[in-house]
């Protein structure tokens, strides 16, 4: 199958003073994929979006968006992106109606077309009843849906969202993932960042792992947690003071094993075959679980670090 | 729902046209305190002419004889310095607080540079959204003015026009100022009590400049309320002064205008990029 790339990085850097936020990164996007970048607290992956979304001018490297090179034709670019940026940047003192409308105006969109459009993302973002609504008003989860559906309302080619749940509820979240698989079909190109496993799993065709400015893998989901770490994990507890203790008899039973202060991750592609051997040897851990690899124990791997603290 | 076509969008009408949306923008903002602007425009003017004009005028009146102040009635000299503050005062609000609100407090200017529209369109539709709203003002102002018998309409109508061709000079370095700062607080501060007061109280409103000790007179000489109300005065009742100093005010208030524009077109391009 022929991949048309959306978007091609090559080397892209950005210091802030001497401090090197993004350090001389490579990616491309393929046009209808969905592309995630996962990474901790100060990873890069606001500074690399914002570089994407051609507002946030690069300090070195090169970046093509749409065949186009953001530093010399970013409104062009972003004629066709829509983005949520990690904070609502909404206009409190308008209703949520008025705040789409005026952003679809920046678009240079028809007053027609722009009222049609509001219709269809209130019900999106579930956001009916609130429509005359001041947005100082709402919620924080309804201010992010509206960002959300602020960003829609050009019907952007690549639509970029910088931790689009964060502080939405359990269901809500939900929703969103639903909707965002629908734009997907349709055959928008989605970009996002975050730091939930779940969601990368969920959501993401393809993942960057980053950590301090730099890419540490990239994959898909299972392509990551098949090349980084093994089928099965086998989580044992026994006791805070014991786990270290325990540990130098553990190591050699498995391939790989990882001594958290709460409790051992041990790597096997059969956990119960290895549980069955610890208890052989005679250690009985206080609690013990089974439990497939996620893209937690990939980050575990890749950086050293555990990916929510 | 369609989501994902390049057809929604016009690229080059959207990009050609975005100063004029930023203005839309800004007015349907500005519609939600219409009516508080409205009073504002039409008490201000009432208090300042009934206090100033009319008490302060009687006293004045009637100690220099008929002559009043510069040859006319106090209430008649009073007015276009009061004009020329208004279309100041009312401006240069419109373009500061809304910069400060668009970079710092909620960030608007990014949400709407993630758009296609750029800083200068940014800028510029702020300023010319200003411009709109102090024309208002003017207008108002004017009326009440005339009303008050302060002005002759027939003669005096232009100078609504160079009270707001000084309030857009002086605004378009206010427009860049606020944009350059960092701190908004020491921002507001400086500009309330350094600026807004001196300037007011220093630009020979209340009294001709002359009449002040020299280093006073300096405050004036750089204020451009001081060259607006002298421009104002010589259109409304043909207050004397040289041709060449007609010109120097011209051209010290368009140096602004232009030094201005450009500092802010810079500045706004370069917070929201960096
Ligand atoms: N305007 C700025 N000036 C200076 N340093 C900055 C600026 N913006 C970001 N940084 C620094 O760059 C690094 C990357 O920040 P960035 O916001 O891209 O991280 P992130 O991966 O999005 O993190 P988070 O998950 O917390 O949102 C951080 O160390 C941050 O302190
Ligand atoms: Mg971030």
């Amino acid at each position: 199958m022929h991949k048309e790339s959306l978007i091609q990085a090559k080397g892209l850097t950005k210091l802030y003073g001497d401090f090197a936020a993004v350090k001389g990164i490579d990616f491309s996007v393929h046009k209808g994929e969905s592309f995630g970048f996962l990474g901790p607290n100060g990873a890069g992956k606001s500074t690399t979006m914002r570089i994407i979304a051609a507002t946030l001018t690069r300090t070195s490297g090169e970046i093509s968006i749409l065949g186009k090179d953001p530093a010399e034709r970013g409104p062009e670019i972003r004629a066709h992106l829509g983005v949520v940026p990690q904070q609502d940047n909404l206009d409190q003192a308008l209703t949520v109606t008025d705040n789409l409308y005026i952003y679809g105006r920046y678009f240079g969109l028809s007053r027609k077309f722009i009222r049609a459009k509001i219709e269809e993302l209130l019900d999106f973002a579930q956001l009916v009843e609130k429509r005359d609504v001041k947005v100082e008003t709402l919620s924080g989860g309804m201010k992010r849906r509206l960002t959300i559906a602020r960003a829609l309302i050009s019907e952007p080619e690549i639509l970029m969202l910088d931790e689009p749940t964060t502080g939405l509820d359990p269901q809500a979240r939900h929703i969103l993932w639903d909707r965002l698989f629908r734009l997907k079909e349709q055959g928008v190109t989605l970009l996002i960042t975050t730091h939930y496993m779940d969601e990368a799993e969920q959501l993401c065709d393809r993942l960057m792992v980053m950590d301090k400015g730099s890419i540490m893998a990239e994959d898909s989901p299972s392509g990551l947690i098949k090349k980084y770490s093994t089928k099965e994990v086998l989580e044992v507890r026994f006791g805070s003071d014991k786990n270290a203790e325990v540990s130098p008899q553990l190591s050699t039973l498995c391939e790989r094993m990882e001594v958290l202060p709460d409790r051992i991750l041990m790597y096997a592609d059969d956990a119960e075959l290895l549980l069955e051997e610890i208890r052989k040897k005679g250690l009985h851990p206080v609690t013990s679980l089974v439990r497939r690899s996620s893209l937690e124990d990939v980050f575990l791997r890749l950086t050293g670090r555990s990916l929510v603290e | 729902m369609r989501q994902g076509s390049l057809a929604v969008v016009d690229t080059e009408r959207a990009i050609k046209l975005g100063t004029l949306f930023v203005v839309e923008a800004r007015l349907r903002t500005m519609l939600h305190w219409i009516f508080s602007l409205l009073t504002g425009s039409l008490l201000n003017p009432f208090f300042y002419l009934a206090s100033l004009g009319i008490g302060v005028g009687t006293f004045i009146n009637s100690r220099a004889g008929s002559g009043g102040v510069d040859g006319v009635k106090y209430i008649v000299f009073l007015a276009p310095a009061l004009l020329a503050s208004v279309a100041i005062q009312d401006f240069m609000g419109e373009v500061t607080f809304p910069v400060l609100q668009g970079f710092k407090w909620e960030k608007l200017f990014f949400a709407m540079n993630a758009t296609p529209l750029s800083g200068r369109q940014i800028a510029l539709g702020t300023y010319f959204s200003a411009m709109l709203r102090t024309v208002g003002s003017v207008l108002i102002y004017f009326a009440v003015l005339v009303g008050f018998k302060a002005v002759h309409p027939a003669q005096a109508w232009p100078m609504m026009l160079t009270s707001l061709f000084a309030a857009a000079c002086f605004a378009a370095i206010m427009l860049a100022a606020a944009a350059a700062t960092e701190n908004d607080d020491l921002f507001l501060n400086l500009m309330g009590r350094l600026l807004i007061m001196p300037l007011f109280l220093f630009s020979g409103t209340f009294y001709p400049l002359t009449s002040m000790p020299i280093p006073l007179q300096a405050i004036g000489w750089i204020s451009p309320l001081w060259h607006a109300t002298e421009i104002g005065r010589w259109v409304s009742y043909g207050h004397s002064i040289p041709g060449t100093m007609i010109a120097i005010h011209f051209i010290y208030l368009t140096v602004l205008l232009v030094v201005g524009l450009l500092w802010a077109f810079n500045r706004f391009e370069y917070r929201l990029s960096k």
